[in-house]
């Protein structure tokens, strides 16, 4: 699946993300988050996992997590990328 | 047991990750009045994974999704169906053949997923005049009908008049639904309080509801909870009735007697089914016999 | 004689202030306090070095204070509570000498037996008179009750009263008496009233706080303390307001009369009072408006010293008759040690107060807690730092069941018996991390930047520097 345009999804608010998606060459993903120390991995890999699952190869991702559960950042993500995706 | 079923808005994290400790015996999460059209998409994903991965232990899962004259509907059902969500809440539910249309499409949805049919359950939402003076027909539609659910802000608008905390404008709503729903054989809730801070405004709405027959009532807030709780829970007196009745069927097998009387009263199949359904809550409960 | 002395300046001088002497604060103009800024401004434009500041509390206002931590001028802080602007940076390192956390009945208790001498003792006083007789209930800036700043005045060396609002002598109705004081400064201003006592403290509207504050007065209806007589005392948060309303409805409806509700008083307590809910209030620091109202005007509403209050060595101390009390946590670990202290990443931001004082002396110590907080679990393993020995602490309510220390059999089966949804601590936990996932642990400092002295003057826990 190919990001065409820029695209965002999801909130500011405490226990949310906020997720920015844009279209590149490659994968480059930005993590910034409240729990960075305690759960910064497992929010990147989860975060890989959306992208992958969705054949995302090329996007530039922004990630401004408030303490989001891992369920959430991936409703979020895949949200964006559904949202910044070509034909729909 | 659905005595309290409580709304929460279909794309705020926080309320919906803590659903299940909120008290209330359903959940509603809410893809239709408390999310906006641009994120419909978000709402419908969200809801999703939190009932994917959230365990919501005893606490019922009901899916409010987007009525049959938007878009949004089908995508909503795609979504939420495998989470295999107890009912589906069908939103401005106006005619038999909304339930009929709705239904075939569940119906498809779970013959893909390879369900067996009526694994989900639908309640129809009434909330139009129409959907009221059709009410036995919406419930008597399909098998799939669990229950009726009143929904007075959006009748009050279509009936033009006025809501109030006094309620006289949805009596005959009310009523309508209640005997609708018995004579169709399913269940019926009522419509939420507004009013947040009001506790006896709950209270005494909550206790109409029940004493009008309803089975239990909805909340758009978690405070009204813990009140349409009790006010829905069977009394120490009405558990303690039940055994008694119990134990006078008993008592008139055991010695082959066909009609019998308890308190002067002859006791007939309705008041055994009742006090069977009162003694299954209050087990739920764990609530014991008194003195 | 007169002890009007003309400014902070002139008074810094007269007090005989010199390089590493002790001085004295108190907090109860929170966060809207001038007094300690300003005088520390003078100490260290004379040119003083090497200053210990003893305050009850330090607050996000008095930020200023690292200037002089990095210019030599204070080179030990001890507190009962700092907040996160000053922590921070304490936990970064920046101070040589390690801070010293007390609770607010170790506090005085080491002022009076002369562990923690004082030098010079400022006392912040929203109205005085010109021998220093003064009070908080009164003038532009009141804040209630001065109960924090007793022991300071009754064994500093040398007192100085600051003040903006000065009345002819005698004033009526003052708390600290003349007796005590050295010196009084008239000011323009000794605070900011918006900062010093909120408007109206409203319980919380989150679903999670009220279904915690509701659980809570579940806990307190059946714990077979709530009968006439009953003592209270709850903390300002939103949770604990709202499990205090609730509490007064149950109290109101069963018709119970309770003896005292205590701490830092809010409305809610002052609502309970005015309901018929306690005989009296026990003050040492008013939180809201109502509440100075209230001790200004209601001989029912007592103010008390920090000694009286909680100090372990007083002949006898008011949290000792305490039955009930609900505080708050960051972390509490599976032994019901809590960490008032630090914050999910180690940095200091907060201290015990009354914390370990309260649940030392209450029947019954409860902390209300969400399961978790921005996804991080409140029960652990292990606490960062023990500000509360688990000892002393009885209950864990959360949105998702309540954790009884095991120590308490017989409670355990009460609120068992009233249908409450009782959960052993370490399956709360498991519970807590099957939802959020399992935190990875921080990597901890290797220099102490704060030490925890117990409310009995044992060296109870360290706190690391953050790297």
């Amino acid at each position: 699946m190919k990001i065409v345009r820029s695209a965002s999804a999801g909130t500011m608010e405490s226990s949310d993300a906020y997720i920015e998606i844009e279209p590149a060459t490659g994968l480059e993903i930005q993590l910034e988050s409240v729990v960075q120390q305690q759960f910064g991995q497992e929010i990147r890999s989860a975060v890989e996992e959306m992208l992958r699952e969705n054949g995302v190869e090329d996007a530039s991702v922004r990630i401004i997590d408030r303490g989001a559960l891992e369920c959430v950042i991936r409703a979020r993500v895949e949200t964006a990328i559904l949202r910044g995706k070509g034909e729909n | 047991m659905r005595r309290s079923m409580l709304f929460l808005p279909g794309n705020n994290p926080n309320l919906l990750i803590n659903g299940n400790c909120l008290g209330a015996d359903a959940v509603i999460f809410d893809l239709e009045d408390a999310v906006s059209p641009a994120e419909k998409d978000a709402a419908r994903i969200l809801v999703r994974n939190t009932m994917r991965y959230m365990d919501f232990g005893g606490c019922e899962r009901i899916v409010r999704i987007n009525s049959t004259d938007t878009p949004y509907w089908k995508l909503d059902i795609d979504a939420i169906l495998p989470q295999k969500p107890n009912l589906i809440l069908l939103p401005k539910t106006s005619s038999a053949q909304d339930v009929l249309e709705v239904d075939a499409y569940i119906t498809k949805v779970e013959e893909s997923l390879g369900m067996e049919r009526n694994t989900v359950g639908l309640m129809p939402l009434i909330e139009t005049a129409m959907g009221v003076e059709n009410s036995y027909l919406i419930a008597s539609a399909t098998k799939r009908v669990q229950a009726l659910f009143l929904g007075a802000e959006d009748l009050t608008a279509d009936l033009q008049c006025k809501r109030t905390k006094e309620s006289r404008e949805i009596e005959y709503a009310r009523t309508r639904l209640i005997v609708a729903a018995r004579a169709a054989g399913v269940e019926v809730y009522d419509t939420p309080f507004t009013d947040v801070n009001d506790d006896e405004g709950i209270l005494a709405d909550a206790t109409l509801a029940k004493a009008l027959g309803f089975t239990g009532k909805a909340s758009i807030s978690p405070r009204h909870v813990e009140v349409i709780n009790s006010v829905f829970s069977p009394t120490q007196k009405e558990v303690d009735y039940a055994y008694e009745v119990m134990e006078a069927i008993a008592l008139a097998k055991e010695q082959g007697k066909g009609a019998i009387a308890l308190h002067g009263k002859m006791i007939d199949a309705p008041i055994v089914t009742r006090a069977q359904q009162t003694l299954a809550m209050a087990q739920a409960l764990g609530m014991e016999r008194g003195n | 004689m007169s002890k009007v002395v003309k400014s902070i300046k002139e008074v810094v001088a007269l007090a005989g202030l010199k390089d590493g002497m002790t001085v004295s604060f108190h907090h109860h103009l929170r966060n809207g306090d001038f007094v300690l800024n300003m005088v520390m401004e003078e100490i260290a434009s004379q040119g003083l070095k090497d200053i210990n500041v003893n305050a009850s509390s330090l607050f996000d206002v008095h930020t200023p204070l690292l200037e002089h931590i990095e210019n030599g001028v204070v080179t030990g802080i001890s507190a009962d509570y700092i907040a996160a602007g000053l922590g921070r940076a304490i936990s970064k390192g920046i101070m040589e000498k390690p801070v010293q956390f007390r609770t607010h009945g170790g506090r005085p208790s080491d002022i009076v037996q002369g562990r923690t001498p004082i030098d010079v003792a400022f006392i912040a006083a929203p109205t005085a008179d010109t021998m220093g007789n003064c009070s908080g209930k009164y003038g532009p800036s009141a804040c209630g009750s001065l109960g924090y700043a007793f022991a300071d005045a009754m064994f500093a060396k040398k007192v100085v009263v600051i003040t903006d609002n000065l009345v002819p002598y005698p004033m009526q109705d003052f708390s600290i008496s003349e007796d005590w004081v050295d010196y009084v400064v008239p000011v323009e201003a000794i605070g900011n009233p918006k900062g010093i006592v909120s408007g109206t403290t409203q319980i919380t509207r989150d679903p999670v706080g009220l279904v915690m504050a509701s659980h809570a007065a579940q806990v307190i209806a059946h714990s077979g303390l709530l009968k006439d007589g009953f003592s209270f005392q709850t903390g300002a948060g939103g949770a604990s307001l709202a499990a205090a309303k609730f509490l007064k409805d149950i109290m109101m409806e069963k018709g119970i009369q309770g003896s005292f509700g205590m701490g830092g008083i809010t409305g809610y307590l002052v609502d309970m009072l005015q309901a018929g809910c306690f005989r009296s209030l026990l003050d040492v620091q008013c939180f809201d408006l109502k509440a100075v109202e209230s001790i200004r005007t209601d001989p029912r509403h007592k103010e008390i010293s920090a000694m009286q209050y909680a100090s372990p060595t007083s002949r006898s101390a008011a949290v000792d008759s305490l039955d009930v009390v609900i505080l708050g946590a960051t972390e509490i670990d599976t032994d019901f040690n809590v960490n008032v202290h630090t914050d999910s990443n180690g940095f200091i931001m907060g201290g015990s107060g009354g914390h370990s004082d309260t649940a030392a002396g209450a029947k019954l110590s409860m902390i209300i807690a969400p399961m978790f907080r921005a996804r991080l679990p409140i029960v652990t393993d292990r606490v960062t730092c023990v500000s509360t020995p688990g000892s002393d602490i009885d209950v864990l309510v959360t949105q998702g069941g309540i954790a009884v220390n095991p120590k308490n059999v017989e409670l355990t089966q009460q609120l068992k018996a009233a249908g409450l949804p009782i959960v052993d601590i370490h399956e709360l936990k498991e519970k807590t991390e099957r939802i959020t996932g399992t935190p990875r642990k921080l990597p901890k400092g290797d220099r102490v930047v704060a030490e925890v002295i117990g409310r009995n003057g044992n060296l109870q826990d360290v706190i690391y520097n953050v790297p």
